[in-house]
Order: C-alpha cells, then sequence, then structure tokens
C-alpha cells in the first residue's frame, strides 16, 4: 500500500512539472511577454522596461529562463503578481480558501442528492417518478454553468429579494454586526453560489450512481440477498448501494475539473472572492503570472483529488485492501 | 399418511418475451415430504431450475407465475402469498443454494456478516447473539477456524469453502426446505464429493427435506430417495431412485443413462441423445420428446401423453406404457433421419 | 482475407454483417427521445443554415441607437433589443449559426488529433508511448478552462478562426485514450498474429481492422464533444474572450447584457434557453450512441 502511495506520488510530481513546463511554453509563444500589459503605456520609459526584464531574467537565453523558472517554482515562487501588486502565491493563498468552501460544499451537497435521487429512482424503476427525474437530471446536466448561475441570480436576489446580490459578507454594515448576525451574514452570502454549484455538480452524480446501482442488481448476490428473505429497500440500501458507492469514488476524483470550472464562473457571476474571480480578471489586466499560477494550482488541486480519490477507494473496496 | 411438506400443483411459469411466450414450466406437479430428498434431473433448458425459483416466487418480469398454480406449504398457498409472508418464508423455512459460490456472497462484507444476517433478519437476533450462531454454523459445515474465517471477506475463500458458507447460510434457521441448485457442479471433482456428503449429513442431524437440482446422474445416484426427471417443461418420469436406475421407462430417462460412460467398459464414441432441445416458445404437438426418440410412431405425433402409473410409485410420460412392445423395434430418431442430426 | 470473412457469415447466418456505422444510426432511430432530439437538432442546424432568411433583421443593424436601445420583447421584437439597438432574434439566430460552426469545426480538429495521438502512442509502444501518456495525464490533470484561460491570456483579441483552434486543441484526450485503447488491443489480437502468418503486414492489418472499430467511439465523442465546445465557447465569449465583437454567438448576446442583467433579462435569457435546448439534444444523442455502442460490444 505505501508502495503504491509513493508510485502515486512520483507521478503527481512528475505532472506537475509537465504542466508547469506546458505554462512556460504557452508563455513564451504567446506574442509579447508578461510585461506587455504593463508595457503597453505609452508613458512608461524604455529604460524601466530594460530594467524589469532584465531583473526577471527576460533576456536571457530561453533554457536558463526555463532552469530558472522551475528553480523558483520548486521553492513555491510563482512570480509577482501585477494587478495585485503582491507575490502570486499570496493571492492565490488568499483567495483558494474561498473557492475550497464553495467546491467542498458542493461536492458533498451534489453527492449526498445525486446518490438520493438515484436511489428513488431506482426504487421506482420504470415509473413516472423515474422518467421525471431523469429528465429533470438531463436538463440540469446540460446548463452550462454561467447561465444557471445568471438565473439563479435574477431570480433570487433581483425579482425575489431572498439573498445578496454579491461578496462574503455585506461591505457595508458587516463588521458593525453582533456575532450572531455576522454569521447569518456569512452564512447568506455563501448560500446562493454553494447551492448553485451543488444544483450543477448534482445531475452528473445522480445519472452515475443510477447507472452503477442498475449494473450491480442483476449481481448474484442480490440474488442471494433476496434468498435471505430482505425487503427490496433493504437489498437497495445495504447490499447493492455499498458495492455501488465503489465507482462513486471514482467520480469523485473525476470531478474535480468540472467543479474546478463552475466554481469559476460562480465565483465571477456572484463576485465571490476566490482564486477564479481572481484569475478571470488576471486575463483582463494581462496578468499572466496570476493566470499560470493559476493553471498550476488547478492542475495541482485536480491531481490531488484524483490521487486522494484512487486512495479512498483502495480503503474502501476489502478486496484491494487486503493486500 | 402424514401429508407432505411442500405440494406443487399444476405449476406453470411463462415468460413473456419479444420473441414469444416461454413456457418454461408448463404443468409441474410433484411432493416432498419431510425429511426426504428429492431429485430433479434434466439437461439445460428444461425448466428445474425455474421449478426452483418458483416455489421461493423468485420469478422476476417478463416471467411470471400463470394463475391456476398452486404450490401449498405448511398449510398456505405460496402463489398467492403477500410480499411480508413470503419474504417470512425465504431464507427461514425454505432456503436455496446455488451453483456460483463465486458471485453469490457480496464481496464487500465479511462471511460472517453475511451468514449473520439471516438471523437478524427472521430470528430478531441481536447482532453478537446472530454473529455467535453464524460461526457456530459454519464450524458445523466443516470450515476450520470457523472464528477467524468468519471475519474474512468471500474472495479470501476457496470455492469449495464459499459453497459451505452458503450452506451454513442456508442452514441458519433449520429450515423445512432446503433447494438446492447444481451445488456442486462449479466445484473441483473432489470437492464435489466432499460437499454432497456435507449435504446428506446435515440433512440428517437437522432433519431438513432437501430438493436436488441436477444434470449429473451420479449426484442423484449419491443423495436422492426420489428422482423426477424433467424434458422441456414437463415431468417425464418420476419414480424411487434405486427403480430409476435399475428400470428407466422413459427413452430420455434411458438416454441419460446410456450417455453415461462406464468405467470398465470399452467405448469408441460417447453415446449421445440426438438432437436437441426445441425452444420453449415452440413445444411441439404431441409429445416433445419424439423427435429425438427412437421408439416414436404416430401417437406420439397426435397425443401429449400424460403421466402413465408404470409400477407402484413410478410414473412415465410415454406411450411406450400402452404399447411396450415398440421398444422392441427402435429406429433412427426423426432428427437424424431428417439430417439435422448426427446418429 | 476476404474469403476468410465470407466463411464466418455463412458459418453464422443469422448474424449479418452490417457495417457499424449502419448498426449505430438504426439503434439511434429506434428509442423515442432519440427521435425527437435528432428532429429537434435538425431543426436548429437548418435555422443556423438558413439563417440569413430566417432572421427578421440584420444581426448588426443599429438603426436607432437612441429609440430603439434596450427594448422588452415585443411583437417587432419578439426577443426584444439590446442597447445597440439590434434585434436579439435576429442575433440568437445568427449565434445558432456561428455557435454549431465553432462547435463542428473545434471538434473536427480535436478528433482529428486524438485519433493522431492515440493511434501513434498505441502503434509505437514501449518508451515512445509512456511518455506520450504521461503527457496526456499532465494535460488531462488541467481543466479545460484553465488550459483555455491560459491560452488566451497569452494571445488575446483572438479571430474566430484561431479561436476554433484552441477550443480544438483542447479538447482531443479523452478520445486519444479511447483510441490508444482500441490499438492495443488489435495489436495483441489473436487474428492479427494469424494473419501475419499469412504474410500480411502488421500496419496494413491496423489500418483494415482499426477504423472500424473506432467508429462508433469516434460519432459519440464527435456529439458529445460539440456540444462540450457550444457550452465553452459560450462561457468564453461570456467572460469577453471569446467570439470577437460585434459578431453574435449565444454567448456573446448575454455578455452585451451583463451589465444590466435585471432590466435587460432578455438578454440572458434567450440565448440561454437555446443552449440549453441545443445541449440536451446533443446529450440525448451522443448517449443513446453510446449505449448502442457499449450494447455491443
Amino acid at each position: 500500500m505505501l508502495r503504491y502511495l509513493g508510485g502515486r506520488l512520483v507521478q503527481a510530481v512528475v505532472i506537475v512539472a509537465i504542466v508547469a513546463t506546458i505554462t512556460f511554453a504557452l508563455i513564451h509563444l504567446a506574442p509579447g511577454d508578461p510585461f506587455s500589459g504593463v508595457m503597453d503605456n505609452p508613458n512608461v520609459n524604455e529604460r524601466v522596461r530594460t530594467t524589469l526584464r532584465a531583473q526577471y531574467g527576460l533576456d536571457r537565453p530561453l533554457p536558463e529562463q526555463f532552469v530558472r523558472y522551475f528553480g523558483l517554482l520548486a521553492r513555491g515562487d510563482l512570480g509577482w503578481s501585477f494587478s495585485h501588486d503582491r507575490p502570486v502565491t499570496e493571492v492565490l493563498a488568499t483567495t483558494l480558501p474561498n473557492t475550497l468552501l464553495l467546491m467542498a460544499i458542493a461536492l458533498t451537497g451534489s453527492f449526498a442528492l445525486g446518490i438520493l435521487i438515484a436511489l428513488v429512482q431506482v426504487a421506482r424503476r420504470g415509473s413516472t417518478t423515474d422518467h421525471a427525474l431523469s429528465a429533470i437530471s438531463l436538463f440540469f446536466f446540460s446548463i452550462p454553468d454561467f447561465w444557471l448561475a445568471i438565473l439563479a441570480l435574477l431570480a433570487f436576489t433581483y425579482w425575489l429579494p431572498l439573498f445578496p446580490v454579491g461578496g462574503t459578507v455585506d461591505a457595508v454594515t458587516h463588521d458593525y454586526m453582533g456575532l450572531g448576525e455576522r454569521i447569518v451574514d456569512r452564512l447568506r452570502h455563501l448560500a446562493l453560489p454553494a447551492l448553485t454549484l451543488t444544483v450543477l455538480a448534482s445531475p452528473g452524480v445522480a445519472r452515475y450512481q443510477r447507472a452503477a446501482l442498475l449494473d450491480v442488481l442483476p449481481a448474484d448476490y442480490i440474488r442471494t440477498a433476496r434468498l435471505k428473505g430482505l425487503t427490496e429497500r433493504e437489498i437497495l440500501r445495504r447490499h447493492a448501494l455499498r458495492n455501488a458507492l465503489l465507482p462513486i469514488i471514482s467520480l469523485l476524483g473525476l470531478s474535480f475539473p468540472a467543479l474546478l470550472t463552475g466554481a469559476f464562473f460562480i465565483e465571477k457571476i456572484f463576485s465571490w472572492p476566490g482564486m477564479g474571480l481572481a484569475v478571470i480578471t488576471a486575463i483582463g489586466s494581462r496578468d499572466y503570472n496570476l493566470v499560470m499560477g493559476g493553471v498550476i494550482l488547478g492542475s495541482i488541486m485536480v491531481t490531488a483529488g484524483s490521487l486522494l480519490a484512487d486512495l479512498l477507494y483502495a480503503w474502501a473496496d476489502p478486496r484491494i485492501r487486503a493486500r | 399418511m402424514t401429508p407432505p411438506l411442500l405440494s406443487i400443483h399444476d405449476l406453470r411459469t411463462w415468460f413473456y418475451t419479444e420473441s414469444g411466450v416461454a413456457r418454461a414450466v408448463d404443468g409441474v406437479s410433484f411432493d416432498i415430504g419431510a425429511g426426504e430428498t428429492v431429485g430433479i434431473v434434466g439437461e439445460s433448458g428444461c425448466g428445474k431450475s425455474v421449478t426452483a425459483l418458483s416455489i421461493l416466487r423468485l420469478i422476476q418480469p417478463p416471467g411470471r407465475i400463470e394463475p391456476g398454480s398452486r404450490i401449498e406449504f405448511e398449510g398456505r398457498d405460496i402463489v398467492t402469498l403477500g410480499d411480508e409472508e413470503i419474504r417470512d418464508i425465504r431464507g427461514n423455512r425454505i432456503s436455496m443454494i446455488f451453483q456460483e459460490p463465486m458471485s453469490a456472497l457480496n464481496p464487500v462484507f465479511t462471511v460472517g456478516d453475511q451468514v449473520a444476517e439471516v438471523a437478524r433478519v427472521h430470528g430478531g437476533m441481536s447482532k453478537s447473539q446472530a454473529w455467535d450462531r453464524a460461526v457456530e454454523m459454519l464450524a458445523l459445515t466443516g470450515i476450520p477456524d470457523a472464528g477467524t474465517r468468519a471475519r474474512q471477506y468471500p474472495h479470501q475463500l476457496s470455492g469449495g469453502m464459499r459453497q459451505r458458507v452458503l450452506i451454513a447460510m442456508a442452514l441458519m434457521m433449520k429450515p423445512a426446505l432446503v433447494i438446492a441448485d447444481e451445488p456442486t457442479t462449479a466445484l473441483d471433482v473432489t470437492i464435489q464429493a466432499q460437499i454432497l456428503d456435507l449435504l446428506v449429513d446435515l440433512q440428517k442431524k437437522i432433519g431438513t427435506s432437501i430438493l436436488m437440482i441436477t444434470h449429473d446422474l451420479g449426484v442423484i445416484a449419491e443423495t436422492t430417495s426420489r428422482v423426477i426427471v424433467m424434458y422441456a417443461g414437463e415431468i417425464v418420469e418420476q419414480a424411487d431412485v434405486d427403480e430409476l436406475f435399475a428400470k428407466p421407462h422413459h427413452p430420455y430417462t434411458e438416454g441419460l443413462m446410456h450417455s453415461m460412460p462406464h468405467i470398465g467398459h470399452d467405448q469408441e464414441r460417447l453415446n449421445v441423445i440426438p438432437g436437441t432441445v426445441p425452444s420453449p416458445t415452440d413445444w411441439p404437438q404431441g409429445c416433445r420428446f419424439r423427435d429425438r426418440c427412437p421408439y416414436s410412431w404416430e401417437l406420439c405425433e397426435r397425443e401429449h401423453p400424460p403421466l402413465y402409473e408404470v409400477g407402484g410409485a413410478h410414473v412415465s410420460r410415454c406411450h411406450l406404457a400402452i404399447e411396450p412392445e415398440r421398444r422392441n423395434h427402435p429406429h433412427a430418431p426423426l432428427v437424424v433421419q431428417e439430417g439435422i442430426a448426427a446418429a | 482475407m476476404p474469403g476468410q470473412t465470407q466463411e464466418f457469415a455463412l458459418a453464422n447466418p443469422a448474424r449479418p454483417r452490417e457495417s457499424p456505422l449502419a448498426l449505430v444510426v438504426r439503434q439511434l432511430l429506434r428509442g423515442k427521445s432519440s427521435r425527437i432530439a435528432l428532429v429537434a437538432l435538425g431543426i436548429i442546424v437548418l435555422v443556423g443554415l438558413l439563417a440569413p432568411f430566417v432572421a427578421p433583421y440584420d444581426p448588426s443593424a443599429q438603426p436607432d441607437i437612441v429609440a430603439l436601445k434596450d427594448l422588452p420583447p415585443s411583437l417587432a421584437h419578439p426577443f426584444g433589443t439590446d442597447p445597440y439597438s439590434r434585434d436579439v432574434l435576429s442575433r440568437v439566430i445568427y449565434g445558432a449559426r456561428l455557435s454549431l460552426l465553432i462547435g463542428v469545426l473545434a471538434t473536427i480538429v480535436s478528433l482529428t488529433l486524438g485519433v493522431a495521438y492515440g493511434a501513434i502512442a498505441g502503434y509505437a509502444g514501449g518508451f515512445v508511448d509512456a511518455v506520450m501518456m504521461r503527457l496526456l495525464d499532465a494535460l488531462l490533470s488541467i481543466p479545460r478552462l484553465l488550459l483555455l484561460l491560459g491560452a488566451l491570456v497569452a494571445w488575446p483579441r483572438l479571430s474566430v478562426g484561431a479561436l476554433v483552434l484552441f477550443l480544438g486543441f483542447t479538447g482531443w484526450f479523452g478520445l486519444s485514450r479511447i483510441v490508444r485503447g482500441q490499438v492495443l488491443a488489435l495489436k495483441h489480437a489473436e487474428f492479427v498474429m494469424a494473419a501475419r502468418a499469412l504474410g500480411a503486414s502488421r500496419r496494413r492489418i491496423l489500418l483494415r481492422h482499426l477504423l472500424p472499430n473506432l467508429v462508433s467511439p469516434i460519432v459519440v465523442a464527435a456529439t458529445l464533444g460539440v456540444a462540450h465546445v457550444i457550452v465553452l465557447e459560450a462561457g468564453l465569449s461570456y467572460l469577453g474572450i471569446g467570439v470577437p465583437q460585434p459578431q453574435a454567438s449565444w454567448g456573446n448576446i448575454i455578455y452585451d447584457g451583463a451589465d444590466q442583467i435585471a432590466t435587460l433579462w432578455w438578454m440572458s435569457l434567450f440565448p440561454g434557453l437555446f443552449m440549453v435546448f441545443t445541449v440536451m439534444t446533443l446529450n440525448i444523442l451522443g448517449e443513446a450512441l453510446r449505449d448502442a455502442y457499449e450494447r455491443r460490444s
């Protein structure tokens, strides 16, 4: 088990290294350079540009820059963010927790909701409920992330002013609130973005889990359970689900990319100060380093997520655990 | 005479498929007495497994037990019982063992858990009580070091041991009837003998009846006291085991007996019954074995034979019962004559 | 080799040798929902193709930027007008055309790259395959949007053509894995060894047997791929970094109305509805195809 873990970690490092190389290639293949954003301004003196370029080693030969880049990366230095006037690592470190909060809530919520829907569908397979839920699942599965977020914003902050329009807290009055009020304020701001992301992620889980359950039902051991006199519901919940949960763990690992992408759009529309909003804004200001830092961080998150899911699977399946 | 434990009357289980109605079990009636071991023998597709599944109402759509069928057990008709009542019987009063021990156990639960589950469902026992009973049962089925084994997962046990686990599971509540559907077919020959001995042994200890379903005449000879031969969804012969082996009446039974290779005899080719079983969506008129029978004549095509009494408790679904001299004039079966099969 | 096929067909008269594509299309037409989806998709494609004839107005015309701007839906403008007094319905119709075009072209690029990459990796085997797979793993670890954002910050102000290429270059990863799997399976298949014993070259066998086996996964990947690209392009356009203005794409229209979401609600609603509708039909079709393919194997 430990050997497996070690192997996977090495693989993960290799993957991140390749991703870093890809981002390096992107930066240097593109027209202009990281300073073009700053440089577009004609008021900036030519000498300033040259100095900055030299300072950041941009006038050095490419291989040397590459080595330098990797060296800095290994030390956790992702460069300087011009739009924030702080190191990229700092910007990401302050914004990442907000994104993780959304993703964590959406992950647990969507899996809980998705599994529940799948159970209901399988318990009543072939009925109108089953078909209706399938249609609803398909609808929400096909909705573009940002559009659902826009609709949610329109519906629940403008037309039915239940929730605030954006941000994590009320910018004006939060500091003057008592503890209880402050908690409520945070929750009110968190509710809509988190809920929207959950709704976006649920249909994928529901459809996957439904298929997994239906796959398991014809198995011989289900017939054995029936022979023991268990009710259909007990069979579903105790025997079928336990086996059908195993593939869902794999889905956990696979869902990180979509979840992260969804979070990006949600953060933009609800002005939620997470990594996604920072990266998207950085595009407008041509802040290369911040965007690339986001790419690398995103890749690390996905790789870590997939690794965790594999470990969880190995633990959960007694056939693998015993080895 | 004590009433039989299980009494099946005219059981018909039909499957409504896209290609027609498959009459897998088409009018089967027999009894099983308390403490008896009855065997059902026949080739695949004859309906023996479907009969077994019907007894426990495990037939799923598109199959269903046709109205008019009756399965009497402990004073009730299984066919018309409600869901809760049938669940009360399963695993408790009647249990079943299948032929695939590999896949019949849930891979994510321990073996002990799965055996104990029966007692928790039916006996209302607590977790620890049920566990103790499960370990007891596992030891009874000859699993060494049962306490440790119970904590293992199915994939850690050999095929033979898994079958013992399933037997333990079946006997947990000391049922009145155990249905064993090809319990040894998937096992190695040496293990087969062990498992059969175990079943016979446990039956004597617990006093349960066994319905042994198999295609293997050897198993029949070893374990049963009465035999039912099935073909094409019907019973074609029924007799006490000794009588059946000594004086098989139905040509199909004869064919089965002859196709067993005999040690000590020099045989160049194995005897086979030419042809194949007809399709259950399309049972032929008259006798369903007609095409493959070496004695058939026009009567066999015209009239579907009833179960004739051919001696004591011995019955046979064959017109030879009323025209026995035809047995002296065998001919090539129709399938051979029509070139469909080799002799 | 043709003789071999004939013999096999004769031995199994009950199994006609249908081309995998024909089988798959037949499967598609069997289900009720996939038939409806096919018709619906056909309508959308038709609307897009015939946009110049179907759209009531010129999508880029700004007739009266004072009097006709920001009008809510009415009989004259069923989907309202935008801040530049352009008719939204016409823009949505032209948007269908552009979004579908981008979707299809980008997917063609993805399919080509995916098949090529997977086939090369599978055929080459050994070290080359290992390296290519590691590279693929890395690419798969970056969420597609993020990869696009990374590319777009470096290449701002893209033309539609360049956008198609970028979208295409980021969508081939999954398919290449499937293709590689097929190639590997074929390489070790017994009949390949038998055929080689008869004198056929390995490359020839692979080519002859690879393509028929790939038709189904390619068609599935294509259908679902177009859906993905439509959504992705819309998202990028909504962020202002997709289709350049003033061209009409569904995402662009929403972008135009983004500043005043609440007041110009029709600019968010209608393009979105069209998107959901189109993506749903593509998903239904793609999944029906995938089910048919899986049932066959």
